[in-house]
């Protein structure tokens, strides 16, 4: 199949961001993830889709060591994931998540949530972290929510400062576990555009996401999972013109045609 | 009358101006009229009740009134707060048992929180035997009634415990034996003032540690060891002005007597039995409130925590704990008061809490209404403050949402 | 990058293998669940400490060492049973069997005690009915459990009716425990829907009266209304009138059980969304009606498992009843082991009491959890 072209991109280098080389995992006897391989280059965004309970959330999951793999290799910005907690601290400080739930911290503000991580891990001076907070927190384009805590705040707010958040760390990579899936149609534009933004500003990404749009839009790479296998990966436009396994096609036909 | 009036809604609705509704088919009405009934059937209840009891203190020879109190008691008590004799009226018991009461609910309520907090982590290990043994205890704690626990201390373990002459002993400075546990006396000499100071003087600087580190680290973002420092602080200050002031703190040791040991501090065995009794079993619900306030707390939270970077035990202190603890607080103040309630059960094995000097106190002047109320009131203020605080508090760290 | 056909599988065609043999299986969960990390292991290690330090004694006490057979001469008749038979330096068993039939039904005449038997399988029959997921038509069993079977159950019990009287004096054991538990929660219940409905109403004179008597009950130890009721109840009643000192406990009881009935079935009335009583009054029932058809099935439903759970409580609860004198499952114990001829056995005594509450209330608590799953997967169909 095609090889990614890092030419069409400028922003996309050579370097290796993410390489996950025969990794496979098991949920007691059951075969989660079977011999996936998966590169991702520094700059580069990918987008994966595949039908519910095909080891998605599983394998980014696996990338930040939410779950454990039992076998084959990961390694993120040349850090092995090994039991060594000193390496998994370093790749999580490096990796930003969004969940499709939030998952914010109820009992403190917008700003508080923000600013936790910074001052707890990266030891910086609460005014320094607030600062970086707001920045991102307008980026979002919610500054004006900062003092309020999370339960007051509507879901496409809450996704939107949950990405500000994870961006206070300076993350090199950021994975998004279906960020959009759980908010109201209305919402869903205003959490799209800021990971839009993130895009063009260079950040690498791999997105869970079943929008289509903003995979035509911005990914460089599409990636199908069945049964905890990569089928197939291609550049968007191939990936949705072109698909060569008929699972795919069966996919695509059921996602984009209702 | 009541009747000269409908509402004005079915007025409209009938088109009849002056439609009159017969009252018992008004609902506001009938409901005036059932609650005038119920009043009525409960004063009429209460009169009649009133009555019979007057006749019969009549009959039997008893006034009403609290001028008993200061009737001589007459009985010992085997352990009390404050001092009391054979001629203390029986007021000042009364006061000394609510004391007791207290004392001993205290102290169960401390080992309660501690066995409580260590079970429920227990339970919640990833270490499956670990995890078992405080399932066990949980199980096996609570479907046993107290009162068969707290017999079971007394009369079952405490008993076997050796006789004076053969106590178990601690470095020859604590003894237990069946007739109590016995510790060393702090006897303050002059200067023993001044190692108080210094305590205190250690707990108001480790405050300040505590804050200007907090302090530091949100100017600067440099982080500071505050436990290790203060506990040393805490210990050492007052170490170093005892030894400084040569000792002025002697110990009044226990010494083996004839009988028994003189001397020190005993802990009746009764009230060991109760405190332990109590204690450990209240542990086990307090296992429970520890092990559901942390489930409580989604695992969304921790994998966010944790993909942000956060050490595992700063996820637990920054962003679990600070969620179960909304979640545990009402129930653990209603387990404090459980406590309370429950240290009522001293009396069966020979503890004198309020309960068994009112029994007694009622047993001797026949003042049962006097004393029924005494007792009903002093537990139900105890409720009262408890549930107060506990309102107060609950209003306060309840979660904003919209 | 190509597409990931390592091993020579085409895409979509990788088998499902089982996992690696440290990850499953006996070694895998052990590794998991016992030995994950030093700190792991040694946890582990000490906890076989903490077990080899308390198992092993226990079992010897009460069971290798243990005196579980009379001597010959007790079964010859030619002594009665006695403490010093136990020689063999582990648990006296046969303090628990010399005295079995007084823990059972206290001071109950020998001859007579069939009727207690009769009662309790009728009891357990038709507790058997009620709850069994089997029996489909509950309506008979129901109108006999709460008609026709307390009556009997006193007749019975108590006697007339051509039965030789017993009085309730001679009452005590585990049957009198499950005599006050039992009336206890089912006198409470009716009494607890009325205080639950009375809390929740909204007249103020009715709400405050409602809220009063079960915070008061709720703010007070159990003790403190048992003693009330012994000492106090008398006097209040009219010269002349006395009530038996086991009526009296009982109305004690059942007011304490009704305060804590009625929190647990408010719990389930609030559990109910708005919408249920709006759909049964608009459909034009009236207060009564709608409490009686619609609201309280469901209500009650919700509530069981705190039922059976407030049940447990009451039913160690009980054990307090020995401060006024009854000899109830515990008390009557006690006073066996404080025998001349059974100096020494309390532990024997108390192990065997604990066990006998703990298998009666852990069965329950586990019916009770068994229900409330029940109940939840039954919400989210
Ligand atoms: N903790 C777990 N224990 C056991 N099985 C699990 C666990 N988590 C996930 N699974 C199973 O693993 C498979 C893959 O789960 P995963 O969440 O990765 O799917 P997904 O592709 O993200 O699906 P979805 O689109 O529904 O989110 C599913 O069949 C799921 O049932
Ligand atoms: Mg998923």
């Amino acid at each position: 199949m095609s090889t990614q072209s890092t030419a069409a991109n400028p922003s996309v280098s050579d370097e290796v961001m993410i390489q996950m080389v025969g990794v496979n995992k098991w949920y007691g006897q059951f075969h989660v993830l079977k011999d996936i391989d998966l590169t991702v280059n520094t700059g580069e965004r990918i987008v994966v889709c595949g039908p519910s309970g095909s080891g998605k959330s599983t394998m980014i999951r696996c990338i930040n060591r939410l779950e454990e793999h039992q076998k084959g290799k990961i390694v993120v910005d040349g850090i092995e994931l090994t039991h060594d907690l000193k390496h998994i601290e370093k790749i999580r400080r490096e990796v930003g998540m969004v969940f499709q739930h939030f998952n914010l911290f109820p009992h403190l503000t917008v700003l508080e949530n923000l600013t936790l991580s910074p001052i707890w891990v990266k030891k910086v001076p609460k005014r320094e972290a607030e600062e970086v907070a707001m920045h991102f927190l307008e980026r979002v384009k919610i500054p004006e929510q900062a003092a309020k805590y999370p339960g007051q705040l509507s879901g496409g707010q809450q996704q939107r400062v949950a990405i500000a958040r994870s961006l206070c760390m300076n993350p090199k990579v950021m994975l998004f576990d279906e960020p959009t899936s759980a908010l109201d149609p209305e919402m869903i534009k205003e959490v799209l555009d800021v990971m839009i933004g993130l895009a063009e500003s260079g950040m690498t990404m791999i997105c869970v996401t079943h929008e289509m749009g903003f995979a035509r839009t911005v990914a460089n790479r599409v990636i199908f999972m069945d049964r905890g296998e990569i089928i197939e990966q291609n550049e968007p436009e191939e990936f949705f013109n072109n698909p060569t396994s008929e699972r795919t096609r069966l996919f695509l036909s059921q996602i984009l045609h209702h | 009358m009541a009747m000269a009036q409908g509402t004005p809604e079915n007025g409209v609705a009938n088109g009849h101006s002056h439609h009159h509704v017969a009252f018992w088919r008004d609902e506001r009405k009938r409901g005036l009229a059932a609650q005038l009934v119920v009043i009525l059937a409960i004063l009429a209840f209460g009169w009649y009740l009133i009555a019979n009891l007057l006749a019969n203190q009549e009959r039997l020879g008893i006034p009403l009134g609290l001028d008993f109190l200061e009737n001589v008691a007459g009985f010992q008590l085997s352990f009390a707060v404050l001092p009391v004799t054979l001629e203390s009226p029986i007021g000042r018991l009364l006061v000394v048992g609510g004391l007791n009461t207290l004392v001993a609910a205290f102290f169960s309520a401390i080992i309660a929180t501690f066995v409580g907090l260590l079970i429920g982590i227990m339970r919640l290990s990833h270490n499956w035997l670990i995890s078992r043994i405080a399932a066990t205890y949980i199980e096996i704690i609570r479907n046993i009634p107290l009162l068969l626990q707290l017999v079971f201390w007394y009369g079952g373990v405490l008993v076997t415990l050796p006789r004076p002459r053969d106590s178990l002993s601690a470095f020859d400075l604590v003894y237990l034996n069946i007739k109590g546990l016995f510790m060393p006396r702090p006897v303050p000499e002059p200067g023993a003032g001044i190692v108080l100071i210094a305590f205190v003087a250690a707990i108001g600087i480790a405050i300040g540690v505590a804050r200007w580190a907090r302090q530091r680290q949100m100017a600067t973002g440099q982080q500071f060891a505050t436990v290790p420092v203060n506990f040393a602080i805490v210990i050492g200050l007052p170490t170093f002005a005892y030894l400084l002031l040569g000792r002025p703190i002697a110990w009044d040791v226990p010494q083996p007597g004839a009988f028994n040991f003189t001397g020190g501090v005993t802990i009746l065995p009764e009230m060991t039995a109760l405190i332990i009794g109590l204690g450990l079993s209240t542990a086990a619900y307090v296992a429970e409130i520890v092990r559901s306030g942390i489930n409580s707390v989604s695992h969304g939270q921790t994998e966010a925590a944790l993909a942000l970077g956060l050490k595992p035990r700063w996820c637990m202190r920054l962003v679990i704990l600070p969620q179960a603890l909304r979640v545990m607080i009402p129930p653990m103040i209603s387990q404090y008061l459980n406590v309370v309630k429950n240290s009522t059960l001293a009396g069966f094995i020979g503890y004198p809490d309020l309960f068994s000097i009112i029994g007694t106190s009622q047993n001797q002047t026949g003042r049962a209404v006097e004393c029924v109320m005494i007792l009903m009131l002093f537990y139900l203020s105890v409720s009262l403050i408890i549930s107060v605080i506990m309102n107060w508090y609950n209003k306060r760290v309840m979660l904003v949402e919209r | 990058m190509t597409d990931t056909t390592n091993q020579g599988f085409a895409p979509g065609t990788r088998p499902d293998l089982p996992p690696p043999v440290s990850e499953s299986g006996v070694i895998g969960w052990l590794r998991h669940n016992l030995f994950s990390s030093w700190w792991d292991t040694l946890l582990t290690l000490g906890a076989i400490y903490l077990i080899y330090l308390i198992v092993p004694p226990f079992v010897t006490w009460a069971f290798l060492d243990a005196t579980w057979n009379f001597v010959p001469e007790v079964l010859s008749g030619e002594k009665s049973p006695q403490i010093s038979d136990c020689t063999s330096g582990g648990a006296c068993w046969i303090f628990v069997r010399a005295r079995f039939g007084q823990f059972f039904y206290g001071f109950y005449p020998d001859a007579e005690r069939w009727r207690v038997n009769i009662v309790l399988i009728l009891l357990v029959a038709s507790i058997y009915g009620l709850l069994a997921e089997r029996v489909k038509n509950k309506q008979p069993i129901a109108w006999f459990f709460f008609l026709i079977f307390p009556i009997l159950a006193f007749v019975l019990l108590y006697g007339g009716f051509g039965l030789e009287v017993v009085p309730t004096q001679q009452w005590g054991g585990f049957m009198l425990t499950l005599i006050i538990s039992g009336i206890g929660i089912v006198f409470s219940l009716p009494i607890g829907i009325l205080l639950a409905l009375g809390r929740r109403s909204q007249l103020p004179v009715v709400h405050l009266l409602c809220t009063l008597f079960i915070e008061f009950a709720r703010g007070v130890p159990l003790i403190t209304i048992l003693f009330m009721a012994n000492v106090m109840l008398p006097l209040f009643l009219p010269p002349g009138v006395e009530f038996n000192i086991l009526v009296r406990i009982l109305i004690g009881v059942t007011l304490f059980a009704s305060a804590y009935m009625a929190e647990v079935i408010r719990g389930g009335l609030q559990a109910l969304p708005k919408g249920q009583y709006e759909g049964a009054m608009a459909m034009g029932l009236g207060y009564w009606q709608m409490m009686r058809l619609i609201i309280m099935p469901q209500a009650l439903r919700v509530a069981i498992p705190s039922i059976v759970n407030n049940f447990i409580s009451l039913a160690q609860d009980t054990t307090l009843v020995a401060i006024v004198g009854l000899y109830d499952f515990l008390n009557i114990v006690r006073a066996g082991s404080r025998d001349s001829n059974w100096i020494g056995t309390e532990i024997e005594g108390y192990v065997f009491c604990g066990v006998v509450y703990w298998a009666f209330c852990f069965a329950m608590s586990r019916y009770s959890m068994h229900l409330e799953r029940k109940l939840h997967t039954g919400h989210k169909r």
